[in-house]
């Protein structure tokens, strides 16, 4: 990735605090080196990252001083994924499985939807924060958001509804258009995050690192899809809803005052499944498969029908495509 | 349920087809379909798909095999009110101008589907009888850009027939439910149109 000079770039010192450490360039184009780490090096002997853990209790030392998640051996990695676990266990009681597999060689993911399908019936809404382990209410987040257009308007988001009400869909006159992370191949969420908590994997998902996030959401407001999406709470999920087939850059339960978004099911798809919005969709909407693959359907959409990207003059370039079937 | 698959007879040919790939088989189905270059296949090191097709909607009680009563009766091909299947005829919206039931019921064989040719096909084939008119749908289908699949998106997979969405006699799309028939999950089409899932929260109505 090439630092993208159309975008604001947070340098300054007067700038609000984005990243712990100000004056830092939050851009690294090679290896990680990030600002959080660098102001954990410098801290690490004196008393700050004592005060650091002693003023908020959810902090563990450890956590704080660990390398970025694309540094760890494997046997870090092996430590921190039974962290995850152990902190799963005295959070919801429950056994869960966190796996961090890598992507696969020659695998990119591609996804399709097609409009003239799609009935906003918002079961994908739903199975979404059923597989991903998302706050139910208080704070309520979704990572799906279907949106309600006007077929005269178009593809028109001064009238967009997100917040329809129906007894019966589609309405007349109306089309759905559900907007998600779209998983941009240049994505500015990732080049305004001052820690580098977020990045784009190989197989194209761009993935959290929540504990490595501060929460800052200079992503969020550098994403224009509003695909992001932060919790003010501690993520509301009871114990019996808890997925416990997770993956350390997905589902696993976030901690509180943290970004999150859709992964493409990452603990899913890396296992070869559907991701949950596609299985759950009822009128098959929604398409998924490796872009690489000239046999999958996805390849077949983009070869046969009318796609187009969302927001294309943004030139985030995603792998998220819509599509028209008839 | 309006319309009616076999029971017992069907389950059987399910899962007999079930092992076949259903790719190849579709594509046997279509008489004008290029068979798939072998070369090309040689090329990707893993295996094609496997699909499996999906379990078919069951038929109304004591409906199949249709023989059960036709067997017995004269064969009268003459175009007329039928008022023992008036729950097929009262919903029936599939150009009901131009075509009746033995457009695609079969006149001497009542447990089969019958193409354009006169050429009989089975029940759990019927996307062959489809696609002679919706070729476009057929073929979307058939590569899985119409329709609906569940399972791996590069391993085994499930597809759905036209009938686990469009009821035949009243096809526009409605909805589609899951049902579980002779101890197997399905999905069958409604006829009544699907209501949303709750609405999100306005950000007002969030507690912070
Ligand atoms: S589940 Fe499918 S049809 Fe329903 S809103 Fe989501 S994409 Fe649209
Ligand atoms: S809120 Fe977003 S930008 Fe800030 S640290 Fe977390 S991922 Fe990075």
């Amino acid at each position: 990735m090439t630092p993208n000079k159309s975008l604001p770039v947070v340098t300054d010192a007067d700038a609000p605090p984005a990243s712990p450490r100000d004056g830092v360039d939050p851009i690294g184009d090679g290896p990680l080196d990030p600002a959080r780490r660098a102001f954990l090096r410098t801290a690490a002997a004196g008393t700050a990252v004592a005060a650091l853990a002693s003023c908020s209790s959810g902090v563990d030392m450890e956590d704080f001083l660990r390398k970025h998640f694309k540094e760890l051996s494997p046997d870090e990695l092996k430590k921190v994924l039974a962290k995850v676990e152990k902190r799963n266990q005295e959070r919801f009681g429950k056994k869960t499985t966190v796996s961090a597999k890598g992507p696969q060689p020659g695998v990119e993911y591609g996804y399709g939807l097609d409009i003239s399908r799609c009935v906003g019936c918002r079961r994908c809404v739903y199975a979404c924060v059923k597989e991903n382990n998302q706050s139910r209410t208080e704070p309520q987040i979704h990572w799906i958001q279907v949106l309600e257009m006007d077929k005269e308007h178009g593809v028109d988001l001064a009238h967009a509804d997100l917040y329809y009400e129906a007894d019966a869909v589609p309405r007349p006159g109306k089309f759905y258009f559900p907007v998600q992370c779209q998983q941009c191949r240049n994505p500015p969420c990732v080049k305004a995050c001052p820690t580098q908590a977020t990045w784009k994997e190989q197989d194209g998902i761009v993935v959290i690192d929540y504990d490595w996030c501060i929460g800052c959401r200079c992503c969020m407001s550098a994403c224009p899809y509003g695909a992001r999406h932060f919790n003010w709470a501690t993520p509301n999920l009871p114990a019996e809803e808890l997925n416990p087939d997770q993956h350390y850059l997905g589902n696993r339960p976030r901690p509180k005052g943290v970004v999150e978004k859709c992964t493409f099911c990452i603990q899913r798809v890396r296992e070869g499944r559907y991701t949950a919005c596609v299985e759950v969709c009822p009128v098959g909407a929604r398409k998924f498969g490796n872009l690489l693959d000239p046999e999958s359907e996805i390849r077949k959409v983009m070869e046969t029908k009318r796609v187009f990207v969302f927001k294309e003059e943004l030139a985030t370039h995603p792998q998220f495509y819509y599509f028209y079937a008839t | 349920m309006g319309y009616v698959r076999p029971r017992m007879g069907a389950l059987a040919v399910v899962a007999a087809l079930a092992v076949v790939p259903g790719w190849a088989r579709a594509a046997e189905a279509a008489p004008g379909a290029t068979p798939k270059a072998p070369a090309a296949k040689a090329t990707r090191p893993e295996a094609k798909p496997v699909l499996v097709q999906a379990e078919a909607p069951p038929f109304s009680e004591g409906i199949y095999p249709c023989s059960a009563c036709h067997a017995g009766m004269p064969k009268n091909g003459t175009r007329r009110e039928l008022v023992f299947h008036d729950e097929q005829q009262s919903i029936f919206d599939h150009g009901a101008d131009q075509r009746w039931c033995l457009d695609c019921h079969d006149l001497q064989n009542r447990d089969v589907l019958r193409l354009a040719n006169g050429a009989p096909v089975p029940f759990t084939e019927s996307y062959r009888l489809c696609g002679q008119c919706h070729g476009d749908k057929y073929r979307d289908w058939r590569v899985g850009v119409h329709g609906k699949r569940v399972g791996h998106w590069n391993g085994e997979k499930t597809y759905f027939l036209c009938v686990n969405c469009h009821n035949p006699h009243s096809p526009r799309f409605k909805g589609v439910q899951e049902i579980v028939s002779g101890g197997k999950k399905t999905v069958a089409p409604t006829l009544t149109y699907l209501k949303p899932e709750p609405r999100p929260k306005r950000p007002e109505e969030q507690r912070r």
